[in-house]
């Protein structure tokens, strides 16, 4: 609970206007505090006068914390092979494991899974726990969440982060609690603190519009999701060497209460958006499926895969497997063309780590020049075939020599 | 068939910013709504109902003033409303969150089918349904983007996946968590509108709960907030310039060095 | 400005307001483009219950009167008349049951329509009947126990979309005005067909389309109330139902004064938005004058109306009249303050505009309309 020494108070209204929610107010000379309260403690800090404390029953901490050590990773294996949001966490899993002085495990789910712990080892695992079961060819959360909590508690790790993918999202959160700990969903940044080895996980929150700094301070392992293409993998090292342990676990844990049927690639899904190194994507500035014709052609010409604006999505024009945005995939191209797209936060957090950003817009306030490294204010219309022109051009003219 | 659906009153998201230099989230004009991917998580659950019969149960975690969410809940097909509240709950992260949910749940009993949206657009975790199944020890299905039936005990479904859907067939009592593509949710209706007026929705504190005061709120949290910053955005910026073909040359150029 | 409308009024407001924003707005421009009639649209219109807003609750209906019906046409207005008329001309089709209708034929057709499972029409105007609906010359003639209508009617809105059709037929042209009757035609009805689809200036959304009765046969109880009344069901028809047409005036005046101040307000030309030049302003305060006086007119007219008082007509007229002028004055403005913005397709205000005008035509033309109203003051000033 938020405590307000009224006669320490002086009404002066820091607080008020620290808070980010609007839950503390100053009436009749002294502050309120209303039900929005979050305990978050900013004004706490504010405070001159050191009127507000917040209560806090020292929290003791969910057993002897140093007995957690070492980051793993959840490497996630899908349709014959390793997702690639897997090496990028064993990018960012190498570094913190170095910070902490710690070994750096995946863990690998499947059924069929050959050699792909090597290629976990290549991108930098220390080690790689494999858990190689017929049961686990279709993912559900009951098996996988098993397995990985129970891997979890026999070993302790003190960091365990895997992709903010469906798969991931799903139960992962599940596995936060059977292992009664905090979990940070969708983190662009982990950090570790340095007085105390702390995990800070940084993430968006309000679509996006407000970045919020998380820790888990008294619980085990610190988990976190990552959404792909944020992190960057290590180099892929095929000689570097490493540990393959083969788990046999318990077949009472293999079972699930929700049985897979059927699996169905989406028909649109030939390329996979996030893979491609060059995108080109519409939005309403398109204006109907014949306009978002042209950035068709634009990708075909440039050899790039075709993305889309929410709004080009839900006019019809394109499948939802190629929405960039918030509530759709996150891209990190080497170039991204962003056209007929204003440029709303929703959409730019899903390609604004893209290397190169082209944007081309007729209205020169979008602001998706904000972040655009290059930009053209101009017609679409007469902008898009223009460009196509010139490339076929181009590409004509070298293939003629 | 006895559904309960979780519903969270949350500011309209895309309207809230943060002032870069005060730090304070812009509360004027900021609407509070009845979180999108809950009103989808109703219409599922009343559809549902209208198909087989039973009740829908809106339950909702938060303060008092979320019993307009409630509300609206009512008009838009639910038949009973109950707000879960108490200053206890202040601070709650997902961990806290679910436990409060869980025990909430628990007190309601019998209940078949538990429907959440995929996630609520202030927290953004997605965490509370798949950690609710858990500590009701539930099966569970998150990112259901259809229902394709419902018999014997067992319901059948699409969840959406990265790289298309699978089919699954889940057995209840259990949970699902719902993506927008599964329907379009109706918009409430006057002779619903009427019904809620006059309904008060049934409160549960955390005495009712007979919950452990250690793991409500901020006391029962795993994670804690340690800053809230405004996002940066890349401030380089090289507008080309001209005629359409100047543009264009320009632009190739560029091309030419990126690719 | 504060109406102090009581709860349920407001919450006809709400509910019709929250489904122009998320579904008539965002599909607008499409089914103008495509004239396409809104059939979803208006089953979540029913699902909402406002298609018996106006039907009594015995019938299943809300039990609302003429202001309520103007309260949800206003939101619906401002979404689109195109689709708002789909929705007001099933008014306009039940509301001669209503009216004139026997209890028996009330139960028949007022719950399906007010559950929003068929929709109605109102089948007058013909080729040489417009403004002068004494020349129509449809005719119905009994033949043992069915009445047979043979004509045809031009320009029917919601004709082929709707199942059940009021329609107005010469029962003995020797009695003058006093020789034509109401029918209820439902669209199963043998001898009844419908034309091709009629492609307008405006309000694109809703079909327009020719009846045709060719031997068409019905049972005899679906006359509407008494033989030779089918001209006094008309008149009172349209005097409930003028003040609704009248409502879509202010909608889409309130959609066209937003639209141009908004425009107005970041538009920059010569360094300042456009909102800070006096010709702008003025253009704007004009607009938004004649706006809130055709609504308080509409308003209190309405108000009226539902206490059923007996010089409706006109009212009903001058509300029609106020609104559906000011209706295209200030949709031609808020163009004009949105220039050559204004006048291209991807802007909503050039639709409104074109939308706009039929608002002057139908349901009786603004010239007709000021027939009744000089009729009126002339009857009125005769009694003293």
């Amino acid at each position: 609970m938020l405590k307000i020494d009224i006669d320490a108070c002086i009404g002066c209204g820091i607080c008020e206007s620290t808070c980010t929610f609007g839950a503390i107010k100053v009436e009749d000379g002294h502050a309120v505090v209303g039900d929005n309260c979050t305990l978050c403690g900013s004004c706490v800090e504010v405070c001159e006068v050191e009127a507000l404390t917040i209560e806090r029953t020292a929290k003791e901490d969910g057993g002897d914390l140093a007995e957690w050590s070492g980051v793993w990773v959840f490497a996630e294996f899908r349709n014959g092979r390793i997702a690639p949001v897997s090496f990028e966490l064993l990018g960012v899993g190498r570094r913190l494991a170095d910070l902490r002085s710690a070994p750096l495990a995946a863990v690998l789910l499947g059924s069929g899974l050959d050699r792909q712990a090597r290629e976990l080892i290549a991108y930098g695992a220390d080690r790689v726990y494999v858990v190689d079961e017929p049961a686990l060819a279709d993912f559900t959360d009951d098996a996988y969440g098993n397995v990985l909590a129970t891997l979890a508690r026999e070993h302790k790790p003190e960091i365990l982060l895997a992709g903010a993918t469906a798969i991931g999202r799903s139960f992962i959160p599940r596995v936060a609690t059977m292992l009664a700990t905090g979990l940070t969903a969708d983190c662009t940044d982990l950090a570790i603190r340095s007085d105390d080895g702390v995990l800070l996980q940084t993430r968006p929150a309000f679509g996006g519009n407000i970045m919020a700094t998380i820790e888990c301070p008294h619980t085990r392992p610190q988990m976190a999701t990552v959404r792909p293409l944020v992190m960057k993998p290590c180099q892929y090292d095929d000689q570097r060497q490493g540990e393959i342990v083969e788990v046999k676990l318990d077949p009472a844990l293999l079972e699930s209460r929700v049985k897979v049927l059927e699996s169905v690639r989406s028909k649109d899904e030939q390329v996979n958006i996030t893979e491609a190194d060059i995108l080109v994507a519409g939005g309403r500035g398109l204006e109907s499926e014949k306009g978002f014709g042209l950035v068709r052609e634009l990708a075909e010409v440039l050899g790039g895969a075709v993305a889309a604006s929410r709004a080009a999505v839900d006019s019809g024009w394109i499948g939802y497997p190629h929405q960039v945005g918030q509530t759709g995939k996150t891209v990190c191209p080497k170039v991204y063309v962003a056209c007929g797209i204003s440029g709303a936060i929703q959409h730019l957090v899903g390609m604004q780590s893209a290397d190169a950003i082209i944007a081309i817009n007729r209205d020169e306030n979008a602001p998706i020049f904000g972040v655009a490294t290059y930009g053209i204010v101009g017609n679409l219309f007469e902008v898009l075939p223009a460009l196509i022109d010139r490339l076929k051009e181009q590409r004509s003219g070298k293939a003629g020599n | 068939m006895k559904i309960v659906v979780c519903v969270k009153q949350v500011p309209d998201a895309k309207d809230v910013r943060l002032d870069p230099k005060t730090n304070t989230m812009a509360r004027e004009g900021v609407q509070s709504i009845m979180n999108p991917y809950d009103r989808h998580a109703l219409e599922a659950a009343v559809q549902l109902k209208e198909q087989f019969g039973g009740t829908v149960v809106a339950l909702s975690m938060g303060p008092p003033q979320a019993e307009e969410t409630l509300r609206e809940a009512v008009a838009c097909g639910a038949d009973e409303a109950v707000l879960v509240s108490d200053r206890a709950f202040a601070g709650a992260d997902t961990w806290a969150t679910t436990y409060t949910l869980g025990r909430a749940i628990d007190k309601l009993g019998g209940v078949d089918l538990i429907i959440c949206g995929k996630q609520a657009i202030d927290g953004d975790t997605a965490q509370v349904g798949p950690g609710l199944a858990q500590r009701l020890d539930l099966p569970y299905v998150a990112y259901a983007k259809k229902i394709l039936g419902c018999a014997e005990g067992k319901i059948r479904l699409e969840r959406l996946m990265d790289d298309g859907y699978d089919v699954v067939e889940m057995k209840l009592p259990g949970l699902l968590t719902v993506v927008k593509e599964i329907n379009e949710p109706r918009v409430p209706s006057l002779k619903g509108k009427m019904k809620a007026k006059s309904m008060k929705a049934r409160v549960l504190t955390a005495a009712d709960l007979e919950a452990d005061p250690a793991s409500l709120g901020l006391q029962g949290s795993t994670t804690q907030v340690v800053r809230v910053f405004s996002p940066e955005f890349r401030a380089e910026r090289c507008m080309l310039t001209g005629t359409v073909s100047e543009q264009v040359e320009q632009l190739l150029e560029k091309l030419e060095s990126l690719l | 400005m504060d109406y102090f409308l009581t709860e349920e009024q407001q919450m006809i407001v709400d509910v019709a307001r929250q489904i122009t924003e998320e579904m008539i707005i965002p599909q607008r421009a499409e089914l103008d483009e495509k004239e396409e009639f809104p059939a979803e649209i208006l089953k979540a219109i029913a699902k909402a219950d406002l298609f018996g807003l106006y039907i009594p609750e015995e019938y299943g209906g809300f039990g609302g009167g003429c202001f309520e019906m103007v309260l949800a046409l206003e939101q619906f207005g401002r979404g689109c008349v195109g689709i708002a008329t789909s929705f007001a001309a099933s008014a306009l089709g039940a509301y001669p049951i209503l009216i004139s209708g026997s209890d028996e034929l009330k139960r028949k057709y007022m719950p399906v329509i007010a559950r929003g499972e068929k929709w109605a029409a109102f089948g007058l105007t013909e080729a040489n009947a417009g403004s002068d609906a004494s020349g129509i010359q449809t005719t119905a003639v009994l033949d043992g126990d069915e009445w047979v209508l043979n004509g045809t009617k031009q320009w029917i809105t919601n004709g082929g979309d709707a199942q059940i059709y009021s329609v107005i037929a010469i029962t003995d042209r020797s009695k003058g005005p006093r020789g034509a009757s109401m029918f209820v035609v439902e669209d199963t009805d043998p001898g009844f067909s419908y034309g091709a689809k009629e492609k307008k200036l405006g309000i694109r959304a809703s079909s327009t389309r020719e009846l045709i009765f060719k031997d068409c046969r019905i049972p005899k109880e679906r006359l509407i109330g008494r033989q030779g009344t089918g001209f006094f069901t008309v008149m009172k028809t349209l005097d409930l139902s003028r003040p609704g047409i009248a409502s879509l005036g202010v909608g889409l005046g309130q959609a066209a004064l937003d639209e141009a101040v908004n425009y107005a307000k970041q538009r920059v030309q010569f360094g300042k938005p456009v909102i800070s030049f006096q010709a702008v302003q003025h253009i704007l305060a004009d607009m938004a004058i004649q706006l809130e006086a055709s609504r308080s007119l509409v308003y209190a007219t309405a108000r009226y109306i539902n206490t059923e008082p007996k010089d409706m007509a006109k009212y009903s007229s001058m509300c029609k009249v106020m609104a559906t002028d000011m209706a295209m004055k200030v949709s031609t403005d808020a163009v004009q303050v949105l220039a050559g913005y204004g006048y291209m397709r991807e802007y909503p205000v050039e639709k409104m505009m074109r939308d706009a005008k039929i608002l002057q035509i139908y349901e009786g033309t603004n010239q007709i309309q000021r027939n009744v109203i000089g009729q009126a003051l002339n009857k009125e000033y005769s009694r003293n």
